[in-house]
């Protein structure tokens, strides 16, 4: 067992070092920034530029206050379930229309033309046929950003390894193995990928799905302060949306880096040996 | 090095004498119309407990061929029947090594998870496939690497791990395709002994096909040499070494220099059948 390679061995050994430089990363460029910022608005009368102080004080009493709170969980929620149910059926749909060239010539020019219109126009078919409720915003959230993670999906499904496909049928594993253990794994690189995107599209869409008939949440609140000038707290809105997917960003590599560890492990094996 | 094999799987055990695999005047062209032959009435049969090679230049439809008897494709003309039975999907009971190790494994699972995927569908209680799995594992000596992922392994125990995979599913018949073509010189000669070890103490009953002549005879209880084109059986041969086969001894005997040289002339078509 001696010829064993062990992938995980200099790792190990540059943790440390890789924690410090994320750590420098999260904590200096922001850090210098914002006390750029801080000297260069101080005293500001320019009003698209208010001082950096006011916009952080909009940020506190706007935002990160008890009502401030309550207006951003509705947002969030709306985009948490929006992103999970076009996830889900992006997968789904792309999983299938990955498994053969019939379905995609079929449903290509569909999903093509569907994808080219863009979120807000189909904001008022949303409020007729959904109401102004949640259930529309939601809708509109999952629609917009689902075509990345159906396309990632697809092209994962389609470039599975010819040998494992193979493979699978000389040893008959059933359905449902062939999904979970060999196909959904292989495709999992260009699912994530394709997730990626999602995200950051599902963050312009909370902006988006509160357009019209919205009196509360995130991106009502921005538009609201930018229509109405008051532009310190546009800036507030806009920090606090800046901050929002840095959390969901950081989450979303937490999860990534779990679900492609195999892959990681297996580049760094192969440029070891 | 092999106790008895801990299963009940009976049925999976041809008797001897049993004709598992016959190739009967096996046409494929790819061509709709049958025009223009990859492989013309291809003719031989695997009698249970034989090791059988096929032999032919690369290009000669060697993994068309395979195809067809693993039922991956069917024939234009003539048939493959597997223990009686027309092959017309990939057949219960045939397991394959193929010869991109590093692709047919899947490096999402651990070592023993890919021996026991294949079994998921045949063994019912996962103890079973766990206990069958290890067994595998320590028949080709990789007692202690169930947990390892298949990446961290050489080339030579990442084949040894499709191999364990191959006999834990107890196959009425093992394809082996090119399995040593990616390996170093040694480690193949290892690999070679360990495939007589295992025939020997599984009773097993094999088709290898490769375009190494040395390989072929060194292995073989009889050898089918492909060529021509369209490709054709040339010549059939039996190897009349005994069971008793080393590297050294055997290859030096006079015997397996003569049959060394009827394949190759067979390969060269300087023989006919």
């Amino acid at each position: 067992m001696s010829v064993l390679t062990t992938p995980a061995g200099p790792t190990l050994r540059r943790r440390p070092l890789r924690l410090l430089l994320t750590a420098v990363a999260y904590l200096l460029p922001p850090a210098l920034l914002t006390w750029w910022l801080w000297e260069a608005t101080a005293g500001s009368t320019n009003y698209l530029f208010p001082p950096l102080s006011d916009i952080l004080t909009s940020l506190r009493t706007d935002w990160f206050s008890s009502a401030g709170l309550e207006q951003i969980w509705p947002s969030l929620r709306n985009l948490l379930v929006g992103y999970a149910i076009a996830s889900v059926l992006g997968i789904a749909a792309g999983a299938w229309l990955g498994v053969s060239i019939g379905l995609r010539q079929l449903f290509l020019p569909v999903i093509d033309f569907a994808r080219s219109v863009p979120p807000p126009v189909l904001l008022p078919l949303g409020v007729v046929l959904l109401g102004i409720d949640n259930a529309m915003k939601v809708a509109v959230i999952a629609f917009g950003c689902i075509w990345p993670t159906l396309y990632g999906a697809m092209e994962g499904v389609r470039s599975t390894e010819p040998v494992r496909r193979s493979m699978s049928a000389v040893f008959r594993l059933r359905s449902r193995e062939r999904w979970r253990m060999v196909v959904l794994p292989g495709a999992a690189p260009l699912i994530v990928a394709g997730m990626r995107s999602s995200l950051q599209i599902a963050f312009v869409l909370i902006v988006i799905s509160e357009l019209i008939a919205s009196n509360s949440g995130i991106g009502f609140s921005v538009l609201q302060a930018s229509r109405t000038f008051q532009y310190a707290d546009m800036w507030a809105g806009a920090i606090l949306l800046g901050l929002l997917g840095l959390l969901l960003n950081l989450i979303f590599g937490l999860f990534a880096s779990r679900v492609l560890r195999w892959r990681d492990e297996e580049v760094r094996a192969r440029r070891m040996s | 090095m092999t106790s008895s094999v801990p299963t009940t799987l009976d049925r999976a055990r041809p008797d001897a004498g049993e004709v598992v695999l016959a190739v009967d005047s096996l046409t494929k062209s790819y061509r709709p119309d049958g025009a223009e032959p990859v492989l013309s009435g291809i003719d031989f049969s695997v009698v249970a407990g034989e090791l059988l090679s096929v032999v032919g230049p690369s290009g000669a439809g060697k993994t068309t061929l395979l195809n067809c008897i693993c039922g991956l494709l069917r024939p234009t003309d003539g048939a493959v029947r597997f223990r009686g039975e027309l092959v017309e999907r990939p057949p219960d009971g045939l397991a394959m090594v193929f010869q991109d190790y590093s692709r047919s494994l899947l490096p999402w699972l651990s070592v023993l998870d890919n021996v026991t995927l294949p079994l998921r569908r045949t063994v019912g209680s996962a103890a079973e496939r766990r206990e069958l799995a290890t067994h595998a594992l320590r028949s080709v000596g990789l007692p202690d690497a169930t947990k390892l992922k298949p990446y961290q392994l050489s080339g030579g125990m990442q084949q040894r791990v499709a191999i364990a995979r191959a006999l834990a599913y107890e196959p009425a018949l093992l394809v082996m395709d090119e399995p040593f073509a990616s390996v170093d010189a040694q480690t193949r000669e290892e690999l070679e002994d360990l495939t007589l070890r295992l025939r020997e103490a599984y009773a097993m009953t094999i088709v290898l096909v490769t375009h190494d002549i040395d390989e072929a005879v060194y292995l073989s209880d009889r050898v089918v040499v492909l060529g021509g084109r369209p490709t054709t059986v040339h010549s059939r041969l039996n190897v009349d070494l005994g069971r008793d086969r080393d590297q050294i001894g055997t290859k030096a005997r006079p015997e397996f220099g003569e049959l060394r040289a009827l394949v190759h002339a067979g390969i060269r078509g300087e023989l006919s059948a």
